[in-house]
């Protein structure tokens, strides 16, 4: 069934169910206790998720596969956002063609960086492609908003006003970006016990193209062509010597890559239309490096778990606050309390960039395979033990 | 003919900031063939290094109640401003006001520590691991020293103004026979960039005329030899490391009345001198030189009236642009060696 193995449909199926029902899933606190902010079952942050989520896929298909890091990731990404606004502009709030657009735009993009960049290797490529973001980041940000040719309306960011001319939007449309007349911004609120889900038409949205994403990534790693690609990772140098141009290949890599980018940003202005050159800059494209290597380079679900998890780190620690750990260590003596509350201080609400990368320098240094290597480890540990335990003898290790 | 000259003026403080942080890459990536992300973070820190010496010799700024008793029972106020106390009002102040020019003194064993703390702590378990894990793990601690500064000194930019005798701008135009008011310029940039002329020229000199730097120069070229005729080139890579992150603090110092220092300043610097970097050669002491200068002077001039309305945002996009260029017809760079990171 749809061309995969036994293991990966079972892979896709969780996939779908988990975005399927995150609006449950991450919402287990009744929305009145105080655990209530580490829910992570709203709107904003659900797109978030699974936007990103595909932003990392996209990366992981040129990283993972080919090992060519790329560090101007989000140069592709911005594109796409700033295609998508222009089609609300020109044409109406639909995110289809929106998002088609985006995609298109940030392809052909990426065939002129990845075209250029890639005739070099290793550090070099990582060079290059920061150097053409942060180009790019440069031009959206003061050189094409001047106002005789204004692409991308500088630091203000890209939207749709009144005068633009929108030819098929309807009076009956609404003001927002929708599909078909849909909201991107409705949601439907269940109410049940003390707990509140939110359901939302652009989380959905987004979530479906998650999927699709995840499918395809996922028929692209077990083809011939992913092959090809982690040979590139391995030796290209012997690759070479097969006779076999491997330009091509880690062209359409990058292409492709560059497009599940280009989608992202679509969605980023599908679900709010403004486009601003902040995303191209050289930390957004750190990011989703950051992403991949936290969930797992290479692998399948790991940068969705990176995504989500950085994403869900960045809104729930940002938000805590002095006041919050208070009341988490009220139980403690007052002088204990201030402690802890002052030992986490820096860690947590402003600070949790340093939490950030303390945990990127760990991860990359203790766990080079992200969180997917440390859930394996975790299973292989428990495995032995418990057939140690069986054998009454200590198992050996497994050779690495 | 005035115009240019300013412009080369111009870029020669950028363009030193450029070169020093570059030259400091390269010798780390020359002696220990590691890919440091975090080197921008080190100017960051030398340039807090002088605000915090600022601080250190300003504390009289906090006023303290003259009816308050420390816990000997003296009165607290005659702690207050202890350089004026110790020095005298005259000589206590000119103490603070030359507190930059004082931080290099500060600086440089600080920031040796930090790069040696760096190298032990940290770089020393990546020597092994594929570059691309070196730049992760130096992004990441780049990121943390940056937060932590943040933490200490808060976010906004902290004003560190030069001495008043070299604060002002002179008309230099006049030494080289020029009109009148032609070419204006801030003695402090001058002062940077014969400070930063005479760094490059120790840094220089260290590798070249001592036995020190023969070695190291030697490790650079072959380590394994090196290693092999009983000398512990490990051991003298990390002093490397110290050096290259002083050099790195250095620009960082005197860089601080220039542009007053914010947390982030070493992730802009970083982006750019990596790029002179490749455009210098990898590995290469004197291309990471010249193509600092060079960059700088193409961004400043590139930022001229006539540049930017014939190509309108060309100093925006030049360096990318050159970098660009050079990396594809030149692939080494402009002095690169055979066999280094060729891959």
């Amino acid at each position: 069934m749809l061309r995969l193995t036994k293991k990966d449909i079972s892979l896709l199926v969780v996939v779908i169910v988990l975005t399927m029902l995150a609006p449950f899933l991450l919402n287990p606190f009744p929305s009145d206790s105080g655990l209530a902010q580490f829910n992570a079952g709203y709107p904003d942050l659900m797109q978030k998720f699974v936007i990103f989520g595909i932003f990392a896929i996209g990366f992981n298909i040129l990283f993972g596969l080919t090992g060519y890091l790329s560090f101007g990731h989000a140069a592709f990404l911005g594109v796409g956002s700033y295609a998508a606004v222009w089609m609300y502009k020109l044409v109406s709030y639909n995110v289809l063609p929106a998002v088609v657009l985006a995609v298109i735009v940030a392809g052909l993009f990426s065939v002129l960086i990845g075209y250029v960049s890639l005739r070099r290797s290793g550090i070099y490529f990582s060079i290059l492609t920061l150097a053409f973001a942060q180009m790019s980041f440069a031009l959206a940000y003061s050189v094409l908003s001047n106002p005789s040719f204004n692409l991308t309306n500088g630091e203000t960011g890209l939207q749709v006003y009144a005068n633009d001319p929108q030819i098929f939007h309807g009076d009956h449309l609404p003001n927002f970006p929708h599909l078909f007349g849909l909201s991107m911004g409705s949601t439907y609120k269940m109410a049940a016990g003390a707990w509140e889900f939110q359901f939302n038409v652009a989380y959905y949205f987004c979530a479906i193209f998650m999927i699709l994403a995840f499918y395809l990534s996922m028929r692209l790693v077990r083809s011939p062509f992913g092959l090809i690609l982690r040979a590139v990772k391995t030796n290209q140098t012997r690759l070479n010597y097969t006779g076999l141009n491997t330009r091509p290949y880690t062209l359409a890599a990058f292409v492709i890559s560059g497009m599940y980018a280009g989608l992202a940003g679509g969605l980023l202005a599908a679900t709010d239309p403004l486009a601003g050159a902040e995303r191209m800059q050289w930390t957004a494209s750190g990011e989703v490096v950051l992403m991949t290597i936290l969930g797992g380079v290479g692998t399948l679900i790991g940068p969705i778990l990176g995504a989500g998890f950085i994403k869900y780190l960045e809104n729930i620690f940002s938000k805590i606050n002095d006041n919050v750990l208070h009341q988490w260590f009220s139980f403690m003596p007052d002088g204990i309390e201030d402690l802890m509350v002052m030992i986490i201080h820096p860690f947590v609400g402003k600070g949790w960039h340093l939490t950030l990368g303390l945990m990127f320098m760990l991860v990359v240094t203790f766990l080079p395979g992200g969180l997917v290597e440390g859930g394996q480890r975790i299973k292989t540990w428990w495995a032995n033990r418990k057939s140690s335990d069986k054998a009454g003898k200590p198992a050996s290790t497994p050779a690495e | 003919m005035d115009a240019i000259l300013l412009q080369i003026l111009n870029g020669l403080d950028k363009g030193s900031a450029y070169a020093l942080i570059a030259l400091g890459l390269t010798l780390i990536f020359g002696t220990l063939g590691v890919v440091n992300f975090a080197h921008g973070a080190l100017f960051m820190i030398g340039a807090f290094c002088a605000v915090t010496l600022q601080k250190v010799l300003t504390l009289s700024t906090i006023s303290i109640d003259p009816e308050k008793k420390d816990f000997l029972g003296q009165p607290l106020k005659v702690e207050t401003p202890y350089v004026h106390n110790w020095f005298g009002e005259a000589t206590g102040s000119s103490i603070i006001e030359w507190s930059v020019p004082l931080a290099i003194l500060f600086a440089i064993p600080v920031m040796m520590a930090v790069g040696y703390a760096m190298e032990r702590g940290l770089i020393r378990h990546f020597y092994n691991r594929p570059h691309a894990d070196q730049i992760l793990v130096t992004f990441g601690l780049a990121i943390v020293l940056q937060e932590i500064v943040k933490y200490f000194f808060g976010a906004n930019p902290i004003q560190t103004p030069a001495p008043d005798t070299v604060s002002g701008s002179i008309d230099i135009g006049l030494m080289f026979g020029f009109a009148e008011n032609a070419i204006i310029y801030p003695i402090w940039r001058l002062v940077y960039f014969a400070f930063a002329f005479a760094i490059i020229g120790a840094v220089f000199a260290f590798l070249r005329f001592t036995t020190f730097g023969m070695v190291i120069r030697a490790g650079m070229s072959d380590r394994e030899t090196v290693g092999l005729l009983g000398i512990n080139i490990d051991k003298r890579f990390t002093f490397m490391f110290g050096i290259a992150a002083a050099v790195a603090g250095l620009a960082g110092v005197m860089y601080g009345p220039i542009n007053p220092p914010n947390y982030h300043m070493g992730m802009d610097f970083l982006v750019l001198s990596f790029v002179v970097v490749v455009v210098g050669g990898m590995g290469s002491l004197p291309g990471a030189v010249l193509a600092g200068f060079l960059l700088g002077i193409l961004e400043s001039i590139a930022s001229t009236a006539w540049a930017t309305t014939m190509i309108p945002g060309i100093n925006q996009i030049i360096i990318y642009l050159v970098a660009i260029i050079v990396l594809l017809t030149r692939p080494r760079g402009l002095m690169g060696r055979k066999g280094v990171m060729e891959e």
